[in-house]
């Protein structure tokens, strides 16, 4: 890779969701309402609240995470840490949602940053690639009989 | 000759293999009879899954008096691993999950 050492990666995603975002807010701070689509979590939105989030696929089982912005309905930011014994599955990165309102629902924005582009792209995808990875891999298996 | 996606999806699709290289991965270096220990088949099997995973380039071997340490080599999935893209994909796959449970959501 050509990147420098102290360039950092986001990644992107964004969708349209025909729903208000007072709606999709709850769906994103409410425990039990996280847990549904993302993981098991102890999540208040609360600047400074910390928090992990758990799933048995993680480095020691859990993500630490600290809220960084919380702004009612339009913007939410957390760290998203993962510490391991071992280097290769340190993961340092900020995870903000930004919801816009638009006349069909909102458009829902997730952006992920802060990846140290000179850690090789096979350990950082290593960590969270595992789960997808191989689930995509037994589909393909499932197929391919 | 055999392209490298092939090798390591040969390689992976055997569950106790995948489960080798996953310890492994999660616990850093370890000894046949480690692994042996924790796996559900024989020594003899436990070495012959490490030698298919060596020969993929997925593990390395170091001989250390009469133990032999393995360790995997995460830069072998490189052709498998876009970092960015699967982070996406993570991303994409909890945005299904969420405008899912949005629809079950009570206004």
């Amino acid at each position: 890779m050509s990147n420098s050492a102290t360039e950092t990666l986001s990644v992107v995603v964004e969708r349209e969701v025909p729903f208000p975002p007072e709606k999709i807010w709850r769906a994103l701070t409410q425990p039990h309402l996280i847990e549904e689509w993302l993981m098991k979590n102890d999540f208040k939105p609360v600047v400074d609240h910390r928090f992990k989030y758990r799933a048995d696929y993680l480095p020691n089982g859990a993500l630490d995470c600290e809220v960084l912005a919380v702004e009612p309905n339009r913007k939410l930011s957390y760290t998203w840490n993962s510490t391991s014994d071992t280097a290769a599955f340190e993961l340092k990165s900020v995870v903000t949602w930004t919801l816009t309102p638009t006349s069909a629902g909102t458009h829902l924005r997730m952006e992920q940053s802060g990846f140290r582009a000179d850690q090789p792209q096979a350990y950082q995808g290593a960590k969270f690639g595992w789960p997808q990875f191989f689930a995509k891999l037994e589909l393909v298996l499932a197929r391919a009989d | 000759m055999p392209n490298a996606h092939d090798v390591l999806f040969r390689t992976l699709s055997d569950p106790t293999r995948r489960a080798l290289f996953e310890r492994l991965c999660r616990d850093g270096e370890q000894t046949v009879g480690a692994l042996t220990a924790r796996a559900k088949v024989s020594q003899p099997a436990v070495s012959k899954h490490l030698g298919v995973l060596k020969q993929a380039g997925l593990v390395r071997d170091r001989h250390e008096g009469r133990q032999t340490h393995y360790s995997a080599q995460l830069g072998a999935l490189a052709p498998l691993l876009d970092w960015t893209s699967q982070m996406a994909g993570f991303w994409q796959n909890r945005f299904d999950q969420l405008e899912d449970l949005l629809k079950r959501m009570d206004q």
